[in-house]
């Protein structure tokens, strides 16, 4: 295969992983029943922490530490005001998110623009698997944090789907009061997974500023990237494989407008630059009822519940809600 | 092993709803628990099954006192409760229901699962399959997933909270089967939570009776319907006369409508409804009753056909028109679908009243009181709506109901409620009907279709069949019906 | 008596706590050599040392109150117009194009004509979003934030297009507005837009008599309640959404028209300047009771015209923001601690 689409595919990867990170924390947020929206100011907010305490102390694994400290935090914040406040999610996490943005620019001033040298994640080209044709070079020639992400992927898979405490897990974001008759205890394991989601979050902040983009810079450059992350989780369907699947389209569209960029081909900048946001109102219409009916129509009759089935996006049917049911 | 509930006291706010309540129930008998709605019968088997604690009072098994709290405890000394509403997961599978709170490690074994499940499934004659969402069961189906849950977690008593609501005679059939052997060969204790007598009278070896909290009696069956109904109400209900109203032109027409919603697809529906005429519309849930009704009303488009109201066509105008035209819809939801929670009395009325752009409050207000007045709510015109009581509720969703309507499409009008409001419900729209109104309800309960009906729909899998003679029909028959008997009659 | 006093207790509750978060996170961010006193002080000095800086505080008050009180209308149909920082960009975009095409003239037709086409760029730019709610269930949050983009993006290739000042490409303002089209301050030392001003107070006394007087007003709240149960009760549930998303478009447009056709004087990058957001925040605080988004509104006006004062202190300016978003939480927060504290006497009661 040709060398330079191996490179643009590897980068792919590499670029995506913060994606894929922040998605699957708010995917297991949500499974639980709890919204999450303050993910834009927090991975800013936790890539610069994780940057500074990495500057500072010399060490990036205490950098990545404190990072996921401060995802948590911020999550801890939401689940406090939504279980024992009985406050709008969706109006605390914008708050935080806002909140966020702005401490991530004022502590940041002493970290913008200082020396990167050093400051990236242990890169690790894994032996054996590195040597596979294509595969190779393209997943398994990377730094740490990536390989992080796919085990994530595949542990977050199992536990959602095949083990007991995952069943436990989805029945709390679905339908609270059966979880309650069958002795979950839906409000704590909501306060677990809320801090659990927001450390991931974290994790996905570090990996942008020791990991795939070492640094500090103001504004930050991953601003937005928390808004699309939130989107790729509905259009994956609160599933990690599709959730992934949607984190690298994401990306690698990013990557193709890079390659063009660089290229001679003559498109004006800013254009690259929405394509992003239209790709996600094209996603969020994808996975809307009235859209997916209308196209599913074209295709054959035995097609069309295969296709539903694969696009359905329903999520958690007790996403945003409050549950009471314990203190009765 | 006997179960026995001594001095059980609870209250909700002012109402007593389970007063000094003692009983036994002795092991392979099935108990009915008598009472009509709001009697406490609910409220006392949610306190055996752990649901609920109690304010006061001891619950004993084998003569050994117990204390638990929650659900999961009552499991595990044997107690076993299947809600109306089946306490399920609608996106899990059958198996993953069933699998969900069993003990178990980390991980399960799906081909064991599968196996426990299809062994209790076949020994009762259960149809479920072990990959379907629960969510594509129908009511019966779910009933059976949680009793063979149940079961596989070691429950030996087990509680059933109006499960023949919402079922067909068949699917009734097969659930009683099953309780029964369940007593017979297993010892098992049922409670049968019910305010149907001829289901009690099928099945219950005793009855105990709960009347405003309190137990008002005991009784050996076999008992007849006239000695139950006095221990239920305190003497003999008198029967609702059937008074037919003079029937007037047709107000509501569908014509070769062509209807459908997620699961359904109805085609070529004919209907027609004349003033002063009362349709019921009977059925499983989910078997057409519903998008039936959204037609009528103009909430849902039709795919093709025409609605006709009076003899304009209306088809593809919006429920705004229809309002206009006095077509009025009534979901089975109150504060979900009918009243808005944070709003006023007044608030509503207004929303109800008010033609123009401007809001005359002082106007509306004078309005509010004149309708609290006269419909009897207790409430004041500036009280939210959620601050009253669910019977105030439906009284205040009768005062938003024009005077004169063309025609009421209500979807179950009466559930959750009790006799004595629900007849109280059924005075309101007799008066109108007697005016002129054509009224078009569903209803799970069989009694008051065939109570109220002119004519009967009945509904299965989206196929309707019309009862040809209203005043022969019987509930029985027409459990028989929604079961979709008429299809292989036809 | 006793009763009114835990009440205002209660009602100050959230305001006081807010208060003292935000001096405690003074406290802990400022250097050593400077006390709380003196970032107060920036900020006061900010606002009111003289005439001049209060008429900056006027000028920060203006497109915030507007966006404010419009968002009052998106919250009460119960709509979360994360998109309003966009509607005031496409706002001020059609408010600077239509300077740019009419050319020299009478201001007395140009403006009024800049401004309504403010507003219609701001109900187009929201109408979009108000489309892909309605019809197609696209929650209104992430089109917003896409669409918020997409304006950034479309300013900048205005600025490095048709509107560039000079030849270079690369140009971080567009040429200036004619000056037919410019607001004018009142005078040199107050200089704040009096058409700003007039428009603003109209705006307001306009938008809370609507809310409390007509039946649109009572039918945004029925379906910011319920939109199922409004449906049933007559409301054409779809063309109020749609109308309290195209309505807060408008008056966000105005607000940008404000930043370009007085603030600035030209096209820039961001020239929303996060405002959009910010009145998202003043109406959070107030749990969208619109009477009182005048006040907040000046709050914040104050807190950012100090900001421009902390860089004298060696403190980025980025600290406002964190101070206002800081104060927003912390009040919802003790808002929400006050009703649980509150609620199990009422029901006992």
């Amino acid at each position: 295969m040709d060398d330079a689409l191996l490179n643009i595919l590897r980068t792919l990867v590499l670029s995506a992983t913060p994606l894929v990170i922040a998605a699957l924390g708010e995917t297991i947020t949500e499974r639980a029943g709890v919204i999450n929206l303050s993910l834009d100011g927090s991975l800013s907010l936790t890539a610069m922490v994780a940057f500074g305490v990495a500057f500072a102390t010399g060490n990036i694994l205490v950098g990545i530490l404190a990072a996921m400290l401060v995802g948590a935090v911020i999550a801890l914040i939401i689940a406090v005001a939504s279980i024992e406040l009985r406050l709008d999610q969706v109006a605390v996490g914008f708050v935080l998110t806002l909140l966020a943005a702005d401490m991530s620019q004022f502590w940041g001033v002493p970290y913008a623009g200082k020396p990167t040298a050093g400051m990236t994640a242990a890169y690790l080209p894994l032996p054996l698997l590195k040597d596979l044709p294509i595969v190779g070079r393209v997943f398994f020639d990377h730094n740490i944090l990536v390989y992080v992400s796919y085990a994530l992927v595949f542990g977050i898979w199992f536990w959602l789907f095949s083990t007991r405490p995952g069943l436990a897990h989805r029945a709390i974001g679905e339908r609270p009061a059966a979880a309650f008759a069958r002795g979950t205890p839906v409000n704590r394991l909501r306060y677990i997974y809320t801090i659990v989601g927001g450390s991931l979050v974290g994790l996905a902040g570090a990996s942008y500023s020791v990991g795939v983009n070492p640094g500090w810079a103001t504004p930050p450059p991953m601003q937005g990237d928390g808004w699309i992350a939130l989107a790729i989780v509905i259009f994956g369907g609160w599933h990690p494989f599709r959730v992934v699947l949607g984190a690298y389209l994401f990306a690698g569209l990013r990557a193709l407008a890079g390659a063009i960029q660089s290229s001679d081909i003559a498109v004006p900048v800013t254009l690259l630059n929405t394509i992003p946001w239209l790709l996600m109102i094209f996603t969020l219409l994808l996975v809307s009822g009235g859209v997916i009916e209308r196209l599913l129509r074209i295709l054959p009759r035995g097609m069309q519940n295969r296709a539903r089935n694969f696009l359905r996006s329903d999520p958690p049917v007790a996403l945003g809600t409050r549950f009471d049911g314990e203190q009765r | 092993m006997n179960i026995e509930l001594r001095q059980i006291h609870k209250r909700f706010g002012s109402v007593h709803a389970n007063n000094d309540i003692s009983v036994t129930f002795a092991a392979g008998r099935i108990v009915g628990i008598l009472g009509e709605n709001g009697a406490g019968k609910s409220t006392l088997m949610k306190i055996l099954s752990g649901y609920q604690p109690a304010d006061s009072g001891e619950i004993l098994i084998g003569g050994q006192r117990v204390d638990y709290s929650g659900p999961q405890a009552a499991i595990a000394h044997g107690i076993g409760m299947l809600q109306q509403d089946p306490l399920d997961v609608g996106a899990f599978s059958v198996l993953e229901n069933f699998t969900y709170g069993q003990p178990g490690g980390l991980t399960f074994n799906r081909r064991d699962a599968e196996w426990r499940l299809n062994q209790l499934c076949q020994r009762f004659g259960f149809d479920l399959p072990a990959n379907t969402p629960v969510e594509m069961l129908s009511i019966a189906q779910r009933q059976q997933l949680e009793i063979v849950r149940l079961l596989a977690l070691g429950v030996r008593v087990l509680i059933l909270d109006e499960p023949t609501t919402g079922i067909s005679a068949d699917q009734k059939q097969q659930l009683f089967n099953v309780l029964r052997a369940l007593a017979q060969e297993m010892q098992a204790i049922i409670l049968l939570v019910s305010h149907k007598l001829e289901d009690v009278i099928a099945l219950c070896d005793e009855v105990i009776v709960l009347r405003a909290g309190q137990l008002v009696g005991a009784q050996q069956m076999p008992a007849t319907t006239s000695e139950l109904v006095s221990l239920m109400f305190g003497g003999q209900l008198p029967p609702q006369a059937r008074i037919q109203s003079h029937l007037g032109d047709v107000v509501l027409r569908l014509e070769n409508a062509h209807l459908s919603d997620r699961r359904l697809a109805m085609r070529d529906v004919n209907f027609q409804v004349r003033a002063g005429e009362v349709v019921g519309l009977a059925g499983l849930d989910g078997s057409g009753q519903r998008p039936f009704m959204r037609a009528c009303a103009g909430l849902d488009k039709l795919l093709s056909g025409r609605v006709m109201v009076k003899d304009e066509a209306m088809t593809g105008r919006p429920y705004r028109d229809f309002l206009a035209h006095k077509v009025v819809f009534g979901a089975a939801g109150r504060l979900e679908e009918g009243l808005i929670a944070g709003l006023t009395l007044t608030d509503h009325i207004a929303l109800a009243t008010t033609p123009g752009w401007a809001v005359d409050w002082a106007e509306a207000e004078r309005y509010t009181n004149a309708r609290i007045e006269q419909y009897h709510v207790r409430g004041r015109a500036t009280d939210n709506i959620e601050q009253l009581s669910g019977g105030n509720q439906q009284r205040v969703l009768m005062a938003l109901l024009p005077e004169d309507p063309v025609a009421l499409v209500l979807e179950q009008p009466t559930r959750g409620l009790d006799v004595e409001s629900a007849r109280w419900i059924w005075q309101q729209l007799l008066a109108r009907r007697d005016k002129g109104s054509a009224i078009i309800f569903s209803s799970a309960e069989l009694e008051e279709l065939v109570t109220y009906s002119d004519r009967i729909l009945v509904f299965y899998a989206g196929q309707i069949y019309e009862v040809p003679d209203v005043t022969r029909t019987s509930v029985d028959e027409l459990g028989h019906l929604i079961g979709g008997a008429f299809m292989q009659a036809t | 008596m006793k009763r009114t006093a835990t009440n205002l207790f209660f009602l100050a509750l959230p305001l006081l706590l807010g208060v003292i978060v935000v001096a405690i996170l003074i406290v802990l961010v400022v250097p050593p050599n400077t006390t709380l006193g003196d970032v107060l002080q920036a900020f006061w000095n900010g606002a009111f040392r003289n005439l001049r800086r209060f008429s900056g505080v006027l000028v920060f008050w203006i497109p915030l109150t507007l966006v404010g009180i419009g968002l009052v209308i998106t919250f009460r149909a119960g709509l979360w117009n994360i998109g309003v920082e966009g509607q005031m960009t496409l706002g001020g975009l059609f408010a600077a194009g239509l300077a740019f095409m009419l050319g020299e003239g009478s201001p007395l037709v140009i403006i009024p004509l800049c401004i309504f086409g403010a507003m219609l760029g701001g109900a187009l730019w929201a109408s979009v979003a108000a489309f892909l709610k309605v019809r197609f269930g696209v929650s209104e949050i992430f089109s917003g934030v896409a669409l918020n983009a997409i304006a950034n993006q479309i300013t900048l290739q205005l600025i490095a297009g048709p509107w560039k000042p000079g030849d270079s490409d690369k140009a971080q303002y567009s040429r200036p507005v004619p000056d037919a089209a410019r607001l004018l301050g009142v005078s040199q030392d107050f200089n704040v837009s009096v058409v700003g001003l007039v428009v603003t107070i109209v705006a307001v006394v306009l938008v809370l008599l609507v809310l409390a007087r007509t039946r649109w007003g009572l039918n945004l709240k029925a379906v910011g309640k319920n939109p199922r149960s409004a449906l049933l009760l007559g409301v054409p549930t779809t063309i109020t959404a749609f109308s309290a998303l195209m309505v807060c478009g408008a008056l966000a447009g105005i607000a940008g028209s404000q930043r370009i056709l007085f603030t600035y004087g030209d096209v820039r990058g961001q020239f929303a300047g996060g405002i959009g957001f910010l009145g998202l925040l003043v109406v959070l605080l107030i749990s969208a009771r619109g009477v009182w988004v005048p006040l907040i509104a000046f709050l914040f006006a104050i807190m950012l015209n100090g900001g421009t004062q902390l860089q004298f202190l060696n403190l980025d300016s980025s600290l406002t923001g964190v101070l206002q978003g800081a104060l927003v939480l912390a009040v919802l927060l003790a808002n929400g601690l006050r009703d649980r504290l509150r609620k199990p006497k009422q029901a006992k009661g």
